[in-house]
């Protein structure tokens, strides 16, 4: 990681993008100096570090301890680096199985989700209709809910329905609960698409899927990246939906295949818990830089929640 | 809207092109591709709700008879719920964690950190940043073995707090409830922090200027104009935060099973305890209603108090 991941407010290197976000005001250049400056940001300094050391240490316990050939609980720097914590889960049943399934169930989440969220959000963002409001609130309440507070009930219906170790069931599943967000934020991103463009489309005799796929997704491609990022991310760390739905080894994605795992070999494996760990942790950390990259840095965030 | 309603069904607002349909038919097309979205939510969101409340009256066990032929017992479930002292141990346990990890935890250490980072050299608030987010970005499994193995008996909590002769606390055991209130603060923090970022960048920096040119001091200067100025922000994080909190289930299941006993057992972790340990999936599934009910209760007051813009 380096500095310039999370954009600052003033606008790193990340913001550059910048087409979907709105840019951000005021740049916090310090135009008025106070003679309390330095040493306050002295001050604000030395907090920083030691929040940041708090941060930092469990995030490091996991890089060393995978190259550590004798890894344990507590942090420290091994005495020899190896790689044979990775070797030692390279292969299909421990890795690359697993990865996989996470991999179909994030992709095919994060795909229904948009493709009906950029559905649902034209007629909302183009059009007025008479249960718009009531829609919306609908939306903006269900995007509220603790939704994976009620695993128990989903496990029995997912009984009842024949659905339980299915992976299109967890991914419809997972789909629906981010149905809500995906909505929410696919309309904001869709009403700054200037609607002129397509009134010319109309004019000229488009249907109105039609002017959304010729004129409108590609003038908010930002933004839906954005989006398929933030389902995918959140399917691929979801744990307990997969824990309680997919009973299967083999069906099993990385957050479940990794619990199990550490259940059964505990306390001798941290070396390689922690070799998967970073296998399993870098694609959604790669497509969070991507994200900073497309949409302007926190302002993603700030127009998905937009009060 | 500045259009007046011309007929029932075709409001004018953003459409401001007329196409020769009646306005009945139009607006029936024109909600034609909510129907995907609609489905999608009824099924696989409002059916487990629906669910939900039905099998909270049903004594459904995971196994044998009762697991496959279930009889309906009415409030039951709920009347020995409300009779079990764990219940309300839990539903205890549920508000201290979430008061303490999310609205004063998480909160106030990303308004903390926000304001910190603006006010430190900027590569030293961006690394610091990059930290806080990597540990909420990356999956919620891992971040709960990070922090199993950093609270851990032998773990690095105890191998610092060695170094001063204090190393031998069971944290996990003794305090389980305060190690993962301080677990989700590591874990969730970031999402105020971005939140509260983007909102102060938000606010114009002559407004603060012009109240330190009128004699405030710093302190004065954030509490009583930049805080008021954010406060929707605030607001709409707090509760963000609160149901978030609600709904964790695998830090603490990953670090105490809720134990030991049910010590540290949220409403979602309880639920899932007498469900799938004790087999009593009818009263596991009365917990997850009692939640979501509770989670709707939070949702709605959200909603009428923020009034968030729809439109």
């Amino acid at each position: 990681m380096t500095a310039t991941t999370v954009p600052t407010s003033s606008g790193t290197p990340g913001t550059r993008g910048g087409r979907a976000g709105r840019a951000p005001r005021g740049g916090r250049v310090m135009t008025v100096a106070s003679p309390r400056r330095s040493s306050s940001r002295l001050i604000a300094s030395a907090i920083l570090v030691l929040v940041g050391v708090a941060f930092l240490v469990p995030l490091a316990w996991i890089l060393l301890s995978s190259v550590n050939p004798s890894a344990t609980v507590s942090v420290s720097v091994p005495s020899s680096l190896t790689t044979e914590n990775f070797a030692a889960v390279w292969n299909l049943d421990q890795t690359f199985r697993p990865l996989w399934n996470s991999a179909v169930i994030s992709f095919g989440t994060a795909f229904l989700t948009v493709i009906v969220g950029v559905v649902a959000a034209y007629p909302l963002s183009r059009y007025r209709m008479r249960f718009q409001r009531g829609f919306m609130y609908t939306i903006l309440f269900a995007t509220c809910l603790p939704i994976t507070a009620i695993m128990v009930p989903v496990y029995t219906l997912f009984v009842k329905l024949q659905l339980l170790d299915s992976t299109t069931g967890v991914i419809f599943f997972m789909a629906a609960t981010s149905l809500p967000m995906a909505i929410w934020m696919l309309k904001n991103f869709m009403d700054s698409v200037p609607i002129s463009l397509e009134e010319a489309a109309w004019v000229d005799g488009a249907g109105s899927m039609r002017a959304l796929r010729t004129i409108v997704l590609p003038l908010m491609r930002p933004g839906i990246a954005v989006v398929l990022i933030f389902v995918f991310t959140g399917a691929w760390g979801n744990f307990f939906v997969p824990f309680i739905l997919m009973t299967s080894a083999e069906h099993q994605p990385a957050a479940v295949a990794i619990y199990n795992f550490f259940g059964t070999y505990g306390s001798v494996a941290y070396g390689k818990l922690a070799a998967f760990s970073i296998l399993y942790s870098v694609p959604v950390l790669v497509l969070y830089l991507v994200t900073q990259r497309l949409s302007g840095g926190s302002n993603a965030l700030a127009g998905g929640i937009k009060g | 809207m500045s259009t007046q309603t011309l007929a029932p069904g075709t409001d004018g607002g953003r459409d401001t092109t007329s196409r020769p349909r009646s306005g009945g038919l139009r607006a029936l097309t024109r909600s034609v591709p909510l129907v995907p979205a609609i489905l999608l939510l009824a099924v696989f969101l409002l059916g487990p709700i629906l669910w939900s409340l039905y099998g909270s009256m049903t004594n459904t066990a995971l196994t044998g008879y009762r697991a496959a032929d279930p009889q309906f017992v009415g409030l039951d479930n709920y009347t020995s719920l409300f009779a079990d002292a764990d219940f309300w141990a839990s539903v205890w346990i549920t508000v201290v964690f979430t008061l303490a990890s999310a609205v004063v935890g998480q909160n106030v250490l990303g308004m903390g950190l926000a304001v910190l980072q603006r006010m430190a050299p900027k590569a030293l608030g961006s690394a610091i940043g990059a930290l806080v987010v990597v540990a909420w970005v990356m999956p919620e499994i891992v971040a709960a073995f990070a922090l199993y193995a950093f609270f851990s008996t032998d773990g690095t909590l105890n191998s610092v707090l060695g170094v001063v002769g204090l190393g031998d606390t069971t944290w996990l055991i003794t305090v389980p409830l305060l190690a993962v209130i301080l677990a989700n603060v590591w874990r969730g923090t970031a999402f105020s922090m971005l939140v509260y970022r983007a909102a102060l960048s938000e606010v114009p920096t002559e407004i603060e200027e012009a109240a330190q040119i009128d004699g405030a001091n710093r302190r004065q200067t954030f509490f009583r104009v930049t805080l008021p100025m954010i406060r929707r922000s605030i607001s709409t994080n707090l509760m963000l935060t609160t149901l978030q909190t609600l709904a964790v289930f695998t830090i603490i299941w990953v670090m105490t099973g809720g134990g030991p006993g049910t010590k540290s057992s949220t409403l979602p972790v309880l639920a899932y305890q007498e469900a799938f340990k004790y087999s009593q999936v009818g009263y596991g599934t009365a917990i997850a209603t009692v939640t979501i009910l509770v989670g709707a209760v939070f949702s709605i007051v959200y909603i009428k108090v923020l009034k968030p813009e729809v439109d």
